[in-house]
């Protein structure tokens, strides 16, 4: 995201990969969910490597990498190496490449107990006992939070890399996106545990406009105060267990959520005990 | 002796997620097809173990971002069935409206980035795009409705935060939706304009005796519910699925494969709900396709195309509908009492049957979770697809064989992500 990247002044159209691990697909759909600007984005790069829309494979290097997944085999675990060498700039896209996504549930359990559940012979099934997001292996340029990424925070990053500028993308709270989208605030109004004011905005806060609480899409934002939420939640009623489970879905694996969902097991199992 | 030969295509593109295919073979006997699906598994069964059925449609929607709004529907009809939860027929209406956009986002997808470069000999969308620029940009104008449409209902139109277990967090107004009228019909008219122009492409002459599955309904074109039948007899209740079909691992793919038990592969999505239900499209499509040519006895998987446009017919037509006769309900969501049981639930997602299964604990706590998405029911079907395809065409030069058996996984829109997994061509020839 250096200005020095060179792309502006020569005709030189930038090469662009887009990478799929373990992850939904949804984030890069969300770049061909951008109707209205997809086929001039298209028309501004060079497809490299794009294999949900073209068979064409252009050689490395590139001069932007876009990884959708989090890293949950050993191939994986390798080829991302190869990724890394192959691009200039490399950007996480969403909360599978940015924090283990979803399947970093695993995580907290046993690999081999999960696998027993879904196949019957899990020894041919190739994983690892984690999923990690991708700067846990390989250093990387940019993180675009998100289950799934903004579209317009993927055009503004987008942009920004043909531009040569950094991207402007906010870390502050969903509180932010809800008051100004005119919310009411449901976990001071109507009492629904809401994880908004320690998850980074970037949604559009959807889930309080439609009555319900956040839950924590876009992962924790920076210098979030859990321990203070958490005593609210506690307040409303919400167990242990119930708080585990708030703190582990899409981005549990990121320190924050993991902190805290690992206290409240901890107070679950005394309760319990 | 035939000559041996190799045709090896490292990564199948234009699939939704990736992965594998080897075709071995001396002249026309094929001796052997296997549909590798490496992609990494995300173990959705294992997650869902302890987890609340409140939370439910958030994380199942994360098996997939092309069709979210499938998984939450089969996984909240699943749960209904299973606590006695009987909604209002506004909230059933709506959901099948939100359903429809689905269709119609996926559909336009499939068709115009994915599978029409195929029919037109372009390497992909954005070359075709080059040659056909106002067509290709009306394929994403009716996809973008469609999302919007998802949008409206859902706040979103990957992952959307609205659907929940007795309804909805919020409902729109009929207000909120008649704003949708006017796109809708444009829709309308983009999907006509589709299904005459796809109606025109090259066809290859290849047929199969697919049995096909679907679910049927008493009245409607199957999407939210009704009874899983085939073309050769079966008719159940959604319960009785695991009694019929049955699932089993393969080595060379982490995807497991279905069939019928006793008979084998069946195939589902839009090739089996066209043959099964075509009564229940209303006349306006059902004289679109009779313009076409289209009939219900179609068992060419090549015309799937065809019948994908169709169907975006007739859900254009069905979201008018729907929005003309909404009425509000009397509540978002009715009350959900959980208690201990076990729920089914069967929808008809884009690419077919999808099927979910929950033992929940009085709590509404999951124990078990059981998920079969329609591609992994249709991989040994399209394994057998390609193995007399490449029979039937082995005379063709390499190049063109290859690409006819990329486009016979096409056909099948192969949503890899649901079924977890990875898709690459290999054919040889010995």
């Amino acid at each position: 995201m250096k200005s020095e990247n060179g792309h502006g002044p020569s005709n030189h159209k930038p090469k662009i990969a887009i990478f799929k691990l373990a992850s939904c697909d949804g984030c890069q759909l969300t770049l061909l969910d951008a109707e209205e600007a997809l086929l001039d984005v298209l028309g501004a790069v060079e497809i490299a490597w794009f294999p949900e829309a073209t068979p064409r494979v252009l050689k490395p290097p590139y001069d932007l990498g876009l990884v959708e997944g989090s890293i949950t085999t050993h191939h994986d675990a390798e080829y991302i190496h190869q990724v890394r060498k192959q691009c200039r700039v490399l950007i996480a896209l969403g909360a599978c490449a940015t924090a283990g996504g979803i399947q970093a549930l695993r995580n907290f359990k046993d690999l081999g107990a999960t696998l027993r559940k879904v196949y019957t012979t899990p020894g041919s099934i190739s994983a690892l006992k984690m999923s990690t997001p991708i700067a846990d292996h390989v250093p990387v340029d940019f993180e675009l939070r998100g289950c799934p990424i903004s579209k317009a925070q993927l055009l503004e990053v987008l942009g920004a890399f043909l531009a040569g500028r950094k991207p402007n993308i906010p870390t502050g709270a969903v509180c932010t996106d809800c008051k100004r989208r005119g919310n009411t605030c449901v976990l001071v109004a109507q009492g629904t545990p809401c994880i908004g004011p320690v998850t980074q905005a970037g949604c559009g806060a959807i889930c309080p406009a439609w009555g319900r609480g956040c839950y924590g899409c876009f992962g924790p934002m920076e210098s979030a105060n859990t321990a203070s939420l958490r005593d609210r939640l506690v307040e409303l009623g919400q167990s242990e267990a119930d708080i585990a489970r708030t703190f582990r879905r899409f981005n549990a694996w990121t320190w924050p959520f993991r902190e805290i969902s690992e206290k409240a097991e901890r107070g679950a199992g005394e309760t319990r005990s | 002796m035939s000559q041996t030969r190799t045709i090896k295509v490292d990564t199948l593109a234009r699939v939704e997620g990736e992965g594998s295919l080897y075709v071995r073979f001396s002249g026309s006997h094929v001796s052997e097809v296997k549909l590798r699906i490496p992609e990494p598994p995300r173990l959705f069964e294992g997650i869902l173990e302890g987890r609340s059925y409140e939370e439910l449609p958030d994380i199942v929607a994360r098996i997939c971002g092309i069709c979210p709004i499938a998984h939450q529907m089969s996984a909240i009809n699943a749960v209904e069935q299973a606590f006695g939860v009987a909604v209002h027929p506004s909230i059933r209406a709506l959901r099948r409206l939100f359903y429809c956009g689905e269709w119609i986002e996926s559909h336009a997808l499939h068709i115009y980035l994915l599978h029409a470069p195929d029919y037109l000999g372009y390497e992909d969308a954005i070359l075709l795009a080059r040659d056909h620029k106002a067509r290709v940009e009306a394929g994403l104008k009716l996809k973008k409705i469609g999302n919007d449409l998802m949008a409206l209902l859902g706040g979103r139109e990957i992952h959307p935060v609205s659907a929940c277990v007795g309804g909805f967090y919020k409902v729109p107004t009929a207000a909120d939706l008649r704003k949708m009228r006017g796109p809708l019909e444009e829709a309308l008219d983009l999907a006509v304009e589709t299904a005459r122009f796809v109606a025109g492409f090259e066809i290859p002459d290849f047929e199969q005796p697919y049995e096909f599955v679907a679910l049927r309904h008493q009245t409607e074109y199957a999407i939210n519910d009704g009874r899983v039948v085939s073309s050769k007899g079966l008719d159940i209740a959604v319960d009785q699925y695991l009694d019929h079909f049955v699932e089993r691992q393969v080595s060379h793919s982490h995807a497991l494969h279905s069939s019928i038990r006793g008979r084998g592969s069946y195939l589902v999505g839009p090739l089996a709900r066209f043959h099964l239900n075509f009564d229940r499209l209303p006349d306006s499509v059902r004289g679109l396709a009779n313009e076409l040519g289209m009939t219900p006895e179609c068992c060419n998987p090549f015309k799937g195309i065809i019948i994908r446009a169709l169907e975006t017919v007739f859900a254009c037509e069905e979201c008018l509908r729907l929005i003309d006769e909404y009425e509000p309900p009397p509540a978002p969501r009715v009350e959900v009492h959980p208690r201990a049981a076990v729920g089914q639930g069967c929808t008809e997602a884009p690419r077919g049957l999808l099927y979910h299964r929950y033992e929940l604990d009085e709590n509404g706590i999951i124990r078990t979770a059981r998920i079969i998405p329609p591609t992994a029911q249709s991989l040994k079907r399209m394994e057998e697809d390609l193995y007399f395809l490449v029979g039937k065409m082995a005379a063709l030069p390499t190049p063109e064989l290859t690409h006819r058996c990329e486009q016979a996984i096409r056909n099948y829109d192969p949503c890899i992500s649901c079924a977890t997994h990875y898709l690459q061509v290999t054919v040889e020839r010995e």
